[in-house]
């Protein structure tokens, strides 16, 4: 495919979508009002032409594909033949499954919590001094690199070379001048799993940080003051008055983190591909959903392992929104 | 300040290092860069070929390296035991009588009494002192010759349609969601809100099948960039419509209803009140996307052909960690170029990107 269709099917694809619009409101507007007296007739046809796309849009990418899923998780590789639980029995079983499941329960563990903690006291360190907001973009940076992008930024830190050769790789080159032997990091099982969410936490805690640094804004001033008068520390200030105060902040970062960390698949593809102990479920997935001409009963069973995950912040995404609801 | 250290050392060490010759860049660290570095290098003088005769004695004469970046030669050797040997200005005798005499810019004259027979020269050992120097040609090979460059515009021709095509549809959700009354809209603003949280790897398996099923039944080729324009789309859906209609929910009623007694239409509404007024949230999410599909890898992966036509940055940059995993220079020179419109976004338009980040997450 040349560039210019390239350039002209880009065109065309969203053109379609403008002209959808356009021209079934052009119609509405021009001949509801004419031949369709009441108004509500007219008012639930637009309603329609509103919503159609996206809605069929979610039905198939979200609505439909979750039912497909759970059912295919009880069917075999093929997705013919209805086999109970036995997907799920191998899944037990699999030392590989197991494997992901301990490592993805440890990410969720260090990576949110690391991230929040560095955002929140980068962001309190970062309002006094006076270049703080070229910090916060510093540190904010990674947020736009792709997990990929990060991987190879990483990968270069981690380089690993025979002992006899000059390091290019910063931590073992440094490892070097301090007189110690270097290590291919990637390859220790178990402590490679913390080098890759260093890499995670490189990248979220600038999410964290703007969002802390937003919410740290709307603390009273007084209160604060009140507090510095009364002769309180900068670190008693820090653990008793902004911590409660950005409680709902902090659970609210810590839910966002933890959902993009149950699903991270890119670090782990482009760093190890699973290898010396590192596969997370995404990439269990993956995997299977290729592997041997690819096993839909399998890779279903470990996608839903991931929703399972999430079924909790779900629900009470689902609750706070009935309170909201309410008021 | 220790933290801002930290945090900026990974990408500038890449930045640097895709600035750098590659020979120089596979034998030391990048932070040696911007000072002088001594480089231990072996090159082997002409052979017979090239020699001429002088005043009795065979002569040949050349240079060592011919692109010269102000590399000065400090010492050199003429065995591998011995690499420095001999300084600049010294004669250095082979075994067989023969002569070499080395200037630090690497010419070289190499004499004998006997004539030369060998059609390879000697080897030459040379430490010299290389000052720092930065070279575009890394990026020259990368974008031209290794595909990163088509990748790039497969890369945009993948997330701009995966970005405007989610906001047209979803601005129209959105205002209905929040300005229209309709029978079960709770119900469907419900199932936004469970969508945000759901995970892509639940729709991979079954989309894949519709996809070559359908692709089957049409006889066209399964993956294709409106297949993945689609899939971005639907799994942008959600999130796009919540950020909209949170925007759309703090604008004030009054004013829908001055314009709907004055006889105007939803559309009209839409067109001529709704989308002025969004502009700034529309930027917002529209980086949010951008970015989101311009970094993805998982949907390029799964719904596109790893074709030169087709492949997307992330995965040509994972299909090089693999195939060319020891060639730092095309890594580090590629992994910036995938950066640099995110990059620049970032910078350009820093504080949409934040507003959107803050709105998506305060509120959800």
């Amino acid at each position: 495919m040349t560039i210019l269709n390239l350039v002209f099917i880009v065109f065309l694809g969203v053109l379609f979508f403008i002209a959808y619009f356009h021209i079934s409101n052009y119609i509405l507007d021009v001949y509801g009002n004419k031949t369709l007296k009441r108004f509500n007739f007219e008012n639930s046809i637009r309603v329609i032409v509103f919503i159609a796309p996206a809605f069929i849009v979610l039905f198939i990418f979200i609505l439909y594909p979750v039912i497909e899923t759970i059912r295919l998780s009880f069917y075999d590789k093929f997705g013919r033949e209805f086999v109970g639980l036995y997907n799920y029995k191998w899944a037990i079983n699999d030392p590989e499954f197991r494997r992901s499941i301990l490592n993805n329960l440890v990410w969720l563990l260090v990576v949110p919590t690391l991230s929040t903690f560095f955002g929140l006291v980068i962001a309190n360190l970062a309002d006094r001094i006076w270049w703080g907001s070229i910090a916060k973009s510093i540190i904010f940076m990674p947020m736009a690199i792709s997990f990929v992008g990060a991987g190879v930024i990483w990968k270069f830190i981690y380089e690993y070379r025979g002992p006899d050769n000059t390091q290019i790789g910063l931590l073992n080159a440094i490892i070097v001048s301090l007189g110690y032997e270097p290590q291919a990091w990637l390859t220790i099982p178990m402590w490679n799993n913390f080098f890759l969410m260093a890499i995670m936490v490189w990248i979220q805690t600038g999410l964290a940080l703007v969002i802390f640094s937003a919410a740290l804004r709307s603390i009273p001033k007084e209160m604060l003051e009140a507090a510095r008068i009364d002769g309180a520390s900068e670190l008693k200030i820090f653990f008793l008055i902004i911590i409660p105060y950005l409680e709902q902040t902090i659970l609210v970062i810590w839910t966002l983190i933890t959902i993009i960390v149950l699903r991270i698949f890119d670090i782990i593809f482009a760093m190890t591909n699973g290898e010396w102990q590192t596969g997370v479920l995404a990439n269990l997935m993956y995997d299977w959903m290729f592997r041997g001409g690819g096993d839909s009963g399998r890779g279903s069973v470990l996608a839903i392992v991931i929703m399972i995950g999430v079924i909790p912040i779900l629900a009470w995404n689902l609750y706070k929104h009935r309170q909201e609801q309410k008021i | 300040m220790f933290f801002v250290i930290i945090w900026i050392i990974p990408t500038f060490g890449l930045f640097i290092s895709s600035l750098r010759d590659k020979d120089l860049l596979a034998i030391s660290g990048w932070w040696t860069s911007l000072t002088t570095t001594e480089v231990n290098e072996i090159y082997r003088m002409s052979g017979m070929e090239r020699q001429i005769e002088e005043n009795g004695y065979f002569k040949i004469k050349g240079k060592l390296f011919e692109y010269n970046s102000g590399k000065k030669i400090e010492s050199f050797g003429i065995t591998s035991k011995k690499i420095n040997e001999f300084n600049i200005g010294d004669v250095a005798i082979f075994k067989d009588e023969s002569e070499v005499l080395l200037d630090e810019d690497g010419n070289y004259e190499w004499r004998s009494k006997t004539e030369f027979t060998k059609k390879k020269g000697k080897r030459l050992f040379t430490t010299s002192l290389s000052p720092p120097a930065f070279t575009f040609e890394n990026y020259r090979e990368v974008l031209f010759k290794e595909g990163i460059g088509r990748a790039f515009i497969n890369t945009m021709a993948v997330a701009l349609p995966s970005t405007l095509i989610p906001l047209i549809i979803c601005s129209f959700f959105a205002y209905s969601l929040t300005w229209m009354k309709f029978y079960g809209r709770d119900t469907l603003l419900a199932i936004i809100i469970a969508s945000l949280v759901v995970p892509l790897q639940m729709s991979l398996i079954p989309i894949l099948t519709i996809y070559n099923d359908f692709g089957a039944l049409f006889g066209v080729a399964a993956k294709s960039y409106p297949g993945v324009w689609m899939a971005h789309t639907g799994f942008g859906l959600a999130s796009t419509t919540f950020l909209l209609r949170n925007f759309l929910k703090s604008l004030p009623n009054e004013m829908m209803e001055a314009a709907k007694v004055d006889g105007a239409s939803h559309y009209d509404i839409f067109l001529r009140i709704i989308i002025p007024l969004s502009i700034p949230a529309f930027a917002s999410i529209f980086i949010l996307q951008f970015l989101w599909c311009w970094n993805d890898l998982l949907v390029g992966l799964v719904f596109l052909d790893q074709i030169p036509s087709e492949i997307i940055l992330t995965a040509k940059l994972k299909e090089l960690l693999g195939s060319r995993g020891e060639n730092w220079e095309i890594l580090t020179t590629g992994a910036f170029v995938s950066m640099t419109v995110p990059l620049f976004i970032f910078f350009a338009l820093q504080r949409y990107f934040i507003r959107g980040l803050v709105a998506g997450s305060v509120k959800g």
